[in-house]
Order: structure tokens, then sequence, then C-alpha cells
């Protein structure tokens, strides 16, 4: 345990020396969520119910579309440990053989987190607003960590297999791109059917819904333990996986 | 005299693609004693890295048996990682970190009192105080070989393993390296070293080992292994200056002007 916090505080250091990592984990999330608000929130509100606050609607998906970023970055420090050989060092060393790769994931989840705080703080400064009580923030919070998790441990097999920087980070485009075929942005009611049907049996929108609706103190459902078992499912088949590749390679 | 390192009929098989098998290592004995540079010597893909990647506790061996520091690899591997350092193919420093931070990071894992003050006299003694500070990522072949090495004598292992120490580097950086491996064994370390560089060999080990297709065929000292062969003839031919000879005398002379 004390072992894996040292080896996160040396990956933390290179996120905060990597001026790269945090523009494209917490500024452009936040450039996207200006876009969203300012140039198309005008136009959405048209199909959405009346009071709808923007700010608040598109909110979930920034988050998870923030989280996809951040893991591409996972993928690609676990990626720079491997080709530089830090793998060997570090397990011929008296400390837990775990102890590494835990300090990845647990990075992962310490760096996300704080992008999600940064964004949640520019979200309120432009209006966001929510009624929900500390249970519900806390809800919301632990789906965030179980995404993040998820995602982390679909990033650790590329980052221990890929060949090059390309390879590592390239699985994270399908993943940035799932909020924008969810109930993130617009109603998945305005979409065609095909697209439709993705659109709301894909994990994005029962997250996003979930989310959406702890936020604003609404009833959530059944769509919050649709939403829990897609990212456990993930978790546990991306970690098998990971796993797999992780005592193949190294 | 105590053994350090102890090897016996190692054997290792590698499962390559669709269950074709290679035998990597078919029974490899050695012993290496207290305080000596042994050096293991052999072409690519001999099974250099193999045997160091055993002996220090990454892969598993699939039949034979050794003892690090008399410990045993299969019931001990706690021990030997306690006792050991790995010094790979490859610079292992992280780039992000400076240099100073790198022999820190090691000194806080294994748990080392003074972190700060064990680092500065580290890289004293590898002549990295002026880059002390500086990105790894920056630093030269030959400097990030030496702070390799200074980050495998945290803890002052009684056994150190480098893997083709100096593949890879310019001919200055490879005398910087053999210098430091030098003073390690006279320090009291014991070395295991791999190569294939014959001069490297020649110059660094007290004892070398020839391994070939996974088989030690000569082992011994310098003297011992030039006895294998018939007694030599004496001839006389113009010494020729090699190129390295001349480069390190062009580049001396740069340096001291």
């Amino acid at each position: 345990m004390k072992h894996t916090g040292i080896l996160t505080g040396r990956l933390m250091k290179h996120i905060l020396r990597s001026p790269d990592t945090i523009i494209t984990v917490a500024i452009t999330p936040i450039a996207m969520m200006l876009m969203f608000v300012y140039v198309f929130g005008g136009a959405v509100k048209t199909s959405l119910a009346t009071n709808v606050n923007y700010v608040n609607y598109q909110l979930p998906g920034i988050l998870l579309i923030a989280i996809a970023s951040g893991i591409a970055y996972t993928a690609y420090r676990l990626l720079m440990d491997v080709q530089q050989g830090m793998f060997p060092r570090f397990n011929s060393m008296p400390i837990g053989r775990s102890a590494v790769l835990w300090s990845h994931v647990l990075t992962s989840l310490l760096s996300n987190m704080i992008t999600i705080v940064i964004i949640i703080l520019v979200a309120l400064i432009m209006g966001f607003r929510s009624s929900a009580g500390i249970l519900n923030w806390l809800v919301v919070m632990g789906i965030l960590v179980l995404y993040t998790l998820a995602l982390t441990w679909v990033a650790v097999i590329p980052g221990i297999t890929a060949k090059s920087v390309e390879g590592a980070s390239a699985f994270s485009y399908p993943l940035l791109f799932l909020p924008f075929l969810s109930s993130a942005f617009v109603p998945t009611q305005t979409m065609p059917i095909v697209l439709r049907v993705f659109a709301e049996n894909q994990p994005v929108t029962s997250i996003v819904n979930s989310i959406r609706a702890l936020l604003s103190n609404q009833p959530v459902g059944n769509e919050i333990w649709v939403a829990l078992a897609w990212c456990v499912g993930i978790i546990a088949v991306a970690w098998f996986f990971a796993m797999r590749a992780y005592k193949s390679r190294i | 005299m105590e053994n350090a390192i102890e090897v016996k009929s190692l054997r290792k098989i590698f499962a390559g693609a669709k269950g074709a098998k290679t035998a990597v290592l078919k029974g490899v004995d050695f012993t290496v004693r207290k305080g000596e540079i042994f050096a293991l010597l052999g072409s690519n893909g001999a099974g250099k890295t193999t045997t160091i990647n055993i002996l220090s506790t990454l892969l598993k061996s699939d039949e034979g048996s050794a003892t690090v520091n008399g410990f045993d690899l299969l019931s001990q591997p706690g021990k030997i990682r306690q006792s050991i350092s790995l010094t790979g193919q490859f610079a292992a420093v992280d780039e992000i970190l400076t240099g100073r931070e790198n022999v820190m990071l090691i000194a806080q894992l294994r748990n080392i009192p003074k972190p700060a003050q064990l680092a500065d006299s580290l890289l004293e003694r590898f002549g990295l105080t002026d880059a002390a500070n500086k990105p790894a990522g920056t630093y030269s072949g030959g400097m990030k070989r030496r702070l390799d090495i200074a980050m495998g004598l945290v803890g002052k292992p009684a056994v150190i393993f480098l893997d083709e120490p100096t593949t890879g580097l310019d001919p200055e950086g490879r005398l910087e390296v053999w210098k430091t491996v030098k003073e390690l064994a006279d320090g009291g370390t014991t070395i295991l070293l791999t190569t294939q560089y014959l001069e490297e060999a020649e110059q660094l080990a007290g004892r070398i080992a020839i391994l070939h297709e996974g088989r030690i065929i000569a082992n011994g000292t310098l003297e011992e292994l030039k006895k294998l062969f018939p007694s030599a003839k004496v001839e006389y031919i113009e010494k020729q200056p090699t190129l390295e000879d001349i480069f390190l005398a062009i580049i001396g002379k740069k340096e001291n002007t």
C-alpha cells in the first residue's frame, strides 16, 4: 500500500509536468462545454421541455467525455513504463508485484476526479445549479468513480500491449464519441430510428440519465441499475483481459 | 570461498505461436563467487537475458535450481529481491523525473532513511551532481546508464545484475560504465554482467562463462580460457591504431584544449 502511494506520487508528477495532459483533459472538455451551452444550446433547447437549464442538461455528458480523454493518458503513461523498462526495475525490487499497476489505476482515478471537480466548478460559474442533497451527490460521485475505473481497466489493455503511442491512444476515440451518440447533449427522440436504438441501449445513456436525475432530485428508476451493471460488467471483462495481458507481457 | 550465486541445471522453454516451443536454456550451470565480476558472454539469443531475468525473480524457470546471496530462488524470492538490483538492457530511468528524484524514488521504495541525502551522495559519486535537477530525459546515453546504475546501488544490494550495460552506448559512455563497474567490484559488490562484446568481458570480468544456444560451453578465468587454445605463436605485426583508439584520442585532445 505504501509503495503504491509512492508510485502514484511519481505518476502525479508526470501529469503536473505535462502541459499537454492538463490541456487535453481539463481545458478541452471546458471548451466543449462552452460551445455546447453558448453555441448549440439555444437551438437544442427548442426540443427540450421549456424550463430545462441546458448547463445542467449537458454537464453529465461533458464529464464522461473528460473521463474518456483522461484515460487515454493512462494508457500512454503505462506504455511509457513498459517501453522504458520500468516494470523489470520495480518488479525486481522488494515491493508488491501489483504495486506498479495499481499506481497507474489510482493515478487515473485521482486525476480524473480532479478534472471532474474543476469542470463542475466552471459549470457552476456558467449557471449550473443542483437541488441534490449529499446522498445524491455521493451516488453521482460513485457512478463517476465506477465509470472511470471501467474505462481505466479498458485503457490498461492497450497500455500494456500497444507497440506505439498512436496505438495506445487510438482506442479512446470511440469512447470519446459515445456521449455524442447518447442522450448526453440532445434528447434521443430527435434521432433517426437506427441511431436512436443504439443510443438508448449503450452504457452512456443510462449513466447520463441517472446522473441527470440524481442531480436534479428526480426519481432515478431502473436506469441506475442498468448504469451500474454496465460499469461493473465492463470492469469485470476489461480486468480479466488486462490481467491476462499483464501476466503474459510483464 | 562462499558463492554469491549458484545455478544448477537451469532450463527454460518459451511457448511460441501455434504451440511451437523453444528451449532457451538447456541446462545452465555456473557459480559466481562473492565479490567478483562474472561475465556471461554470448551472442544475441543465447539466453543471457533469460538467465538474468530468472535469477532476478522476474521469470520462473521450468527446471533446475539456483541460490542468490544464499537464498533459494523458488522458496525465498522476496529475500532475493531484497539483496539484488537489476539493471536491464535499456536504462530504466523515469525520463520525466529529475536524476535526483529518480534516486529518491528508489530510496523511498526501499524504505531508506534520508532519501535526499543518499541521492545527493550517489549522484556525486557518479558525476551527475550538475545534472541532478534536470529531467533524466535530457541526459545522454552514458549519463542515463550511470543514473540507472546509481539507482541500482540504493540500499547497497549484495549482488548486482547488469544486463548488457554498454549496449547502445558510444565509446566514451562505455568507458564511463566500465570504470563504474570496476569501482563497484572494488567495493566488494558481486556483479553478474552479460555482454556480447568480447572486449568488455576481457576488460572487466574475473571469470567468464560463454553461453551458447542455451548451454555454458566454456567457463573460467581469461587465463584458463586462453589455455583451451593451442599455445600462442609469436608473430611480429605492425600495431595499427583501431578506429576507437583514434576516435578517443581526437576527442580527448579536444577536451583538453
